[in-house]
Parts: structure tokens; C-alpha cells; sequence
């Protein structure tokens, strides 16, 4: 039996999608960016941030609005309370986003410091998880989300295999490209950030799906393996 | 937490239809109980059981045990006087005696014991008003006519003609069924109050005050108890798809 509000848990899904497609998009061009020192790029993840901010503002309205006429109860709670938590995590990465881009701003005038390898890497990295998080939140995968779960460790080792590197081989030996090489390490920070947020998001999708919290609980995640 | 009343394999039949099956359940003292379910369910009649009503019913026949403090109450030596002294119940409309106020409080009590002096009848009707939040609106008119009360006030006397003769557990059916929404909250306000000295069983239609109102819920589905547990968990994790399919009104 399709209930009314049936149809507005998918527009709400549907808005959810578009949020994250926003942001993905945002983290794929605050890096294209920084790869190809395209200044216009960077501004444009900048400018453009105001529509993800708009668009977060419509989806919390639209779940608050579905709590009070509603009232849910179970998966549908369950799904509105994720929804609004994932809406607000995905606004997050998308202000991650725009560090990366301000950071780009940086650097595009600048003579490069070494040629960019673990970057675009992690940054894959940080893409896959958060499509994947918000795939799994719509087709409320369980495996697909700890999929997401499993590659934070990836992102935190290339994270510190950067860092190294810029300490190491460049901060430590010519203190001269210290501004640039800070530059890249907060990029670092920052992408490895975003891997957290999509992490959060598949933990709030285990919820949603399991009504079991695993986050703060990594061994229910192994339990449940 | 103590438990008040423990059902064990219960089943009851109306003639050929077998309107509770093997309902097994713990309601513990000093908590709000709902019971929910789809009409026809057996809720009404689970709380019928609490206190003997359906024994009224003819052609009404029931196995099993229903304990309370230790006691089966379905024995045909329970003594149903002491029985319905001990377990009181509200029903959907409020259903005063045509006495005046007054009256009314003190009708259980008088038959309870005889010949009990004024000053102690007084002090029944007090205390068993302000219990209920009534005393301040009605010290000055106890020998007015309750039928003249507000439908909510009429409610509250019905609580306090219970409470008159000391209970311990308050069964409820549907008891804000016909009151308005500010109405059924001072109940509600009124049955969170209560909860410290009874222990009370509310069944309900609507699934918002079960949430609002109750510490444990069980949902009820053609004669089963389907699922039993903490408020909380059932209306945000409900265990069984058909409490889940109920709850999220895809049930039918």
C-alpha cells in the first residue's frame, strides 16, 4: 500500500541524491583546480557553494516539515532523522570543498612545488566514499556502507604518506617552500577530512537500515560482519 | 522493576471466536503500559481481562494464568469485589453516577466498609481530588451534580472515584477518546503524575499519545501479542515487520 508520504520520502531521497552529487562535484573541481592551477575553477566552487547552502536549508525545512505532519515512527524516523544528519554532513564537505578551492587560490601563481600524485589519489579516494555512503544511503545498502567504512584506513594512510613527504622532503630541507608545501598538507587535511564525513554517513546509513548505532561502536561493526 | 500483573499462555474465546491467543506479558508496577493495535485486535479485551469485565459477556470462556502479586485472578474463587477494588478501570467516556460530586468519590469507598464517619469520607474526596488535580476547581461545589462537569473534569472525577478506594493498578480504555487536544494533555500530564503510586495500563488508537504517554509498549495483532518492550525501542526499532508495518500506518 503506497502511502502519501511515501512519495515525499522519495522526493526527499531524490533531494539527498542532488546534495550529494552537488558536493561531489565540488570536490572534484576544488582538486581538478589545483592540478591544472585553473583560477576560475577554484572561484567557481567557491560561488557555487551558496547553492549547496540553499539546497540544505530546503531539505532540513523539508524533514522538519515532514516530523510535524507526519509524526513517523520507525524506518520512516529513522530515515528523516538520517536524512537531516546526512543533509548537514554533506554541507560540511561541500565547505571542505571550498578550503580546498581558497587553498588552490594560494597556489596558482605560484611555481609548483612537485607534481601531484597522492593528491588526485586521495582525493579519488574521498569521491568514491562519499558517492558510495550517499548511493548506500539511497538504495539503503548495508554493504555498500561498510564498504565506506572499510576504505577510511586507505585515506588516512595516503594522508600520512603526504604529509611525510612534505615535511620530510621538502619543509625539512629548504624552509623556503614551507608556504606551499602548507598549502598541500591542509589540501591533505582537508580531503582526509571529507573521507571522515562520508564515513559518518555510512554509519548513519547502518543506523537507518539496522536501527543499530555503530558509531563510537566499531565492534557491532565487526559483530555484524 | 517489580512486575504487576503477568499474563501466562492466556487465551480467551467469545462462543467460537478465540479473541486472545497465548498472549504471554509482564506489566511492571509503577509504569505506563500501552497497548495498541488495530480495532478488533484484542487490546480492549486483554484489558478486560485485568479486572474480570468480560466475565459480563456471555458465552465468554479463558485458559491460562493472569497473576497479579502472585495471584491467578481467572480462579473461580478470586473475589471479584476485591478484585475490581484492586484494579480499577477508566473507560473511553467518562461515565459519573448521577450523584453529585461528592458522592461519587465516595460511592466505592461506602461500599468497601461500612459505616465510615464523615471526617474520613471528607478526607477520601481531598485527597483523592487533588490527586487528580481537581480539588482547587471543585472544593466549593462538592454537592453538585457531576453530570454537570466538563467532559475532562468527568474523566478526572472517574480517575478519583478510582483512587477513593486505594488501588493499585489503573486500567484505561481509550480514556481521551473524547476529549480535545489540551484536554487529553493535562490527562496525560495527570497519568505521568500517577504512575509513582500505580500502575497503570492505557489502551490506545492513537500511536502519538502511546509514544507520549507510556514506558513499555505491546502491540496487539488478531489476538496476539505481536511485540512487548520499552516505548522507545518499539517506535523507533520495532523488532517484528508487523508492528513496524502498523506503526508506519502500512498495515492493510
Amino acid at each position: 500500500m503506497e502511502r502519501h508520504v511515501d512519495q515525499e520520502l522519495k522526493e526527499l531521497n531524490k533531494d539527498i541524491l542532488k546534495m550529494g552529487a552537488l558536493t561531489e562535484e565540488a570536490i572534484y573541481k576544488s582538486v581538478e583546480a589545483l592540478k591544472n592551477r585553473d583560477k576560475e575553477m577554484a572561484e567557481s566552487v567557491i560561488d557555487n557553494d551558496a547553492n549547496i547552502d540553499k539546497l540544505e536549508l530546503e531539505v532540513d525545512e523539508k524533514c522538519i516539515d515532514l516530523i510535524a505532519r507526519y509524526q513517523p515512527m520507525a524506518k520512516d524516523l529513522r530515515l528523516i532523522a538520517t536524512g537531516m544528519k546526512i543533509n548537514a554532513e554533506l554541507e560540511r564537505i561541500a565547505d571542505i570543498a571550498v578550503d580546498i578551492a581558497q587553498r588552490t587560490l594560494e597556489l596558482v601563481d605560484k611555481p609548483l612545488l612537485k607534481p601531484l600524485i597522492d593528491i588526485p589519489k586521495l582525493t579519488t579516494v574521498a569521491q568514491n566514499m562519499v558517492k558510495m555512503s550517499i548511493d548506500a544511503f539511497v538504495t539503503g545498502d548495508i554493504a555498500l556502507a561498510k564498504k565506506v567504512l572499510l576504505s577510511d584506513p586507505e585515506a588516512d594512510e595516503l594522508r600520512n604518506v603526504i604529509q611525510k613527504e612534505l615535511i620530510e622532503d621538502y619543509m625539512l630541507k629548504d624552509g623556503l617552500t614551507a608556504p606551499r608545501a602548507v598549502q598541500l598538507l591542509l589540501i591533505a587535511r582537508f580531503l582526509e577530512r571529507i573521507c571522515d564525513h562520508a564515513t559518518n554517513i555510512a554509519e548513519d546509513v547502518i543506523y537507518m537500515v539496522q536501527a543499530e548505532v555503530v558509531r563510537h561502536h566499531p565492534e557491532k561493526l565487526r559483530d555484524s560482519e | 522493576m517489580k512486575e504487576k500483573i503477568i499474563t501466562k499462555n492466556l487465551n480467551l474465546w467469545y462462543g467460537a471466536f478465540h479473541a486472545l491467543k497465548n498472549v504471554n506479558s509482564n506489566f511492571s508496577a509503577n509504569r505506563i503500559t500501552a497497548i495498541i493495535g488495530p480495532s478488533g485486535c484484542g487490546k480492549s479485551t486483554l484489558l478486560r481481562v485485568f479486572n474480570r469485565m468480560n466475565d459480563l459477556i456471555e458465552g465468554v470462556r479463558m485458559e491460562g494464568e493472569v497473576l497479579t502479586d502472585g495471584i491467578n485472578i481467572l480462579e473461580a474463587r478470586a473475589d471479584l469485589v476485591v478484585l475490581r477494588k484492586k484494579i480499577g478501570m477508566v473507560f473511553q467516556r467518562p461515565n459519573p453516577f448521577p450523584l453529585s460530586i461528592y458522592e461519587n468519590i465516595v460511592f466505592g469507598a461506602k461500599i468497601h466498609a461500612d459505616n465510615i464517619k464523615k471526617d474520613r469520607l471528607d478526607e477520601i474526596v481531598e485527597t483523592s481530588l487533588k490527586s487528580v488535580l481537581l480539588w482547587d476547581e471543585l472544593k466549593d461545589k462538592l454537592k453538585k451534580p457531576a453530570l454537570r462537569l466538563s467532559l475532562e473534569q468527568k474523566q478526572r472525577l472517574c480517575i478519583a472515584r478510582l483512587i477513593a478506594v486505594t488501588p493499585d493498578v489503573l486500567l484505561m480504555d481509550e480514556p481521551c477518546s473524547t476529549l480535545d487536544p489540551q484536554a487529553t494533555a493535562r490527562v496525560e500530564e495527570l497519568m505521568r503524575e500517577l504512575k509513582s503510586k500505580y500502575t497503570i495500563i492505557i489502551v490506545t488508537h492513537n500511536m502519538q499519545q502511546a509514544a507520549r504517554v507510556s514506558d513499555d509498549t505491546g502491540f496487539m495483532l488478531l489476538g496476539e501479542l505481536i511485540e512487548f518492550g520499552e516505548t522507545d525501542k518499539i517506535f523507533t526499532a520495532p523488532k517484528d515487520k508487523r508492528t513496524e508495518d502498523y506503526i508506519t500506518g502500512r498495515y492493510g
